[in-house]
């Protein structure tokens, strides 16, 4: 791997962030209407059931930053100022929590969550996928095909609504939401661990259920593709053991396009993950999202958006620094 | 008609999948005609009732009658995924086209901007326009919305088909009778790349209603609209599955899992039928 390839892959996140950010930025600002963040803070003051004088302070500072008497272009770069300093104000709903400390408090219930869901299902799904293209493996894991598949398409946060209602509503083996037993303070007890896992495990057996199918598929399809190459033939022939051949040679060569679809599908991954957060009222970065849209709070919104974007931008820089270490042949070289 | 049979008889998917998408739309058809939807708006029905003769599917909890609500959802929601898709399609195909075809800097420009804003979490920017605009989300502007999102990938895609099109001999043959480049376009190219267009168009569809109920599942859709997405919002809103009122929650995801495997199958289908090479993994 060339410093070259590093350095312009590294330059690329720069620029993708960029490129969100100000997506987010000019996009609402070319719809109709005035600004909602100053109507948000208005609304709020005439509902009363907040100190009218933090409030006002509020949108002072505001207006300061972003009034409508400034010029486009100076809005945009006190905008980029704030990001780069993670400033993004104080949460509107939570007041006067600011929303950078509202996300830090959830995001590693989303990591964890995701991190070990996703490790699992694409495991799992990759291995299952491999075996069902194997002519050799047991008869049994081909009638895993159907319902796999019908799994797939499920989006992960309907997925959840149905393990809920029967595994924690019909049959009351599960809770039915929330992150730990309420009313508990974060520690690192053997119980409070624990009990977070207990916690975890439906949603995480939902992402696991409706993402291991597409990961299966995608291997099975590569497998098969593989199965016809001249190699294979040949470790067949030089008389290599039935379990060498599998992993060595074809596992190891359909992987690498998996890799790939992981890192192109983040997006679609981190998104469904969110919503199972809403479904589970997960203490997560979801659930934040979702209180957040639903109270207007466009600060957390825009916070929470910043922290996805950025999430996912960084994980498949990583993903892309990992690839060419896993495949000997790739050298990123220019030439 | 001979011909239709023997085409679905040799691809099995397309067949399955456009028969469940018929099957839907015959219900929704059948259900409009006997049932209607004008019970499908809040305080027609006592709240919170479950199926029974009288009210098949029950009602939620705002007295909507959850069969009609279903019936009305259906078009609703397949409206989405189509102008969504359809618009995200031809905008990527004529930036596509534009990329593939001229080369150059229209290419890398395209080129650049598709790739930069594709990896770009769609939702995450989605959530943002559509919480600033949440007034005015319509069914239309919502798959406008989406719209706006969804042109990179088959801007990307189409561009490559291009690229290995138009240095082909029949399309040189084109250029030297001298057709214009809309021509070349619309009579040489287009025409080859037609079934790779329907499949990517059915793949559009299905990624505009999974964006569609993904903005829904967080409250930012149509609120005045019974879709099967804001069906599930208003479900997870007022926790009936922590009430165990499965007959509100569960309709909806039955037909959106029957919508996505029958779009899944045709667009699998279709892409085998535009590149025969993807058979040998059946």
């Amino acid at each position: 791997m060339s410093a070259a390839y590093v350095v312009r892959r590294v330059l690329l996140f720069f620029v993708v962030v960029w490129a969100a950010t100000t997506l987010i930025f000019f996009l609402p600002k070319m719809a109709p209407g005035r600004n909602p963040v100053v109507e948000r803070i208005g609304m709020m003051v005439a509902t009363g059931g907040v100190n009218t004088a933090n409030i006002q302070a509020m949108v002072d500072a505001y207006e300061q930053k972003f009034g409508l008497n400034k010029p486009l272009w100076q809005q945009y770069i006190t905008y980029l100022g704030d990001l780069t300093r993670l400033d993004f104000g104080y949460s509107l709903m939570l007041y006067p929590t600011k929303v950078i400390d509202v996300i830090l408090i959830s995001m590693p219930w989303t990591i964890g969550l995701l991190t070990v869901s996703t490790v699992i299902a694409f495991t799992l799904g990759t291995l299952l996928g491999g075996l069902m293209a194997w002519p050799k493996a047991p008869q049994a894991i081909h009638y895993l095909l159907p319902p796999l598949f019908m799994f797939s398409v499920v989006p992960y946060y309907l997925f959840g609504l149905i393990l809920v209602y029967i595994l924690a509503f019909q049959i009351r083996i599960f809770p039915m939401g929330g992150s730990s037993q309420y009313g508990t303070v974060a520690n690192l007890s053997p119980a409070f661990i624990v009990d977070v896992v207990y916690h975890s495990i439906l949603p995480s057996l939902s992402i696991i259920l409706a993402s291991l199918g597409f990961w299966a598929l995608g291997m099975r399809a590569m497998m098969v593709g593989i199965a016809g190459e001249d190699f294979m033939l040949f470790a067949d022939a030089k008389g290599l053991k039935g379990k060498r051949i599998f992993l060595g040679y074809a596992m190891r060569n359909a992987l690498l396009p998996q890799t790939t679809t992981l890192a192109l599908s983040l997006g679609t991954i981190l998104s469904g993950a969110l919503l199972v957060e809403v479904v589970f009222n997960y203490a997560g970065m979801g659930a934040v999202l979702f209180r957040a849209v639903s109270s207007f709070d466009y600060f957390t919104i825009y916070g929470v958006v910043f922290f996805i974007i950025v999430g996912v931008a960084f994980t498949t820089l990583v993903l892309d620094l990992v690839y060419p270490l896993l495949d000997p042949r790739i050298r990123y070289s220019k030439g | 008609m001979k011909k239709l049979a023997r085409f679905l008889r040799t691809n099995p998917r397309i067949a399955i999948g456009a028969a469940l998408l018929c099957g839907m739309l015959l219900f929704w058809l059948v259900g409009t005609i006997t049932i209607g939807t004008s019970r499908a708006v809040p305080l027609s029905g006592p709240p919170d009732q479950p199926p029974s003769a009288r009210y098949l599917l029950g009602t939620d909890s705002a007295g909507r009658q959850l069969l009609p609500v279903l019936i009305a959802g259906i078009p609703l929601t397949l409206e989405i995924g189509l102008l969504a898709g359809g618009v995200g399609l031809l905008i990527g195909t004529l930036l596509g086209f534009s990329a593939g075809y001229f080369g150059g800097s229209v290419d890398s420009i395209i080129r650049t901007t598709a790739d930069v804003i594709l990896p770009i979490p769609a939702l995450a920017v989605l959530v943002v326009i559509a919480s600033t605009i949440h007034t005015l989300l319509s069914v239309e502007i919502m798959a406008l919305v989406i719209a706006s999102l969804a042109w990179m990938y088959p801007t990307r895609t189409i561009r490559a088909q291009v690229l290995s099109l138009r240095n082909r001999a029949f399309v040189e043959v084109g250029r030297f009778s001298g057709e214009t480049h809309v021509d070349i376009i619309f009579r040489e190219l287009m025409p080859n790349l037609l079934p790779y267009l329907a499949a990517s168009f059915v793949g559009a569809v299905g990624a505009g209603i999974l964006a569609g109920i993904g903005l829904e599942a967080l409250g930012l859709g149509p609120q005045d609209k019974p879709t099967l997405g804001m069906t599930i919002f208003w479900a997870i809103y007022y926790g009936a599955t922590l009430r165990g009122m499965w007959w509100w929650w569960g309709p909806p995801i039955v037909v959106l899992i029957l919508v996505f495997m029958s779009l899944f199958l045709i667009a699998q289908g279709l892409d085998r039928y535009a590149n025969p090479r993807l058979r040998r993994t059946a």
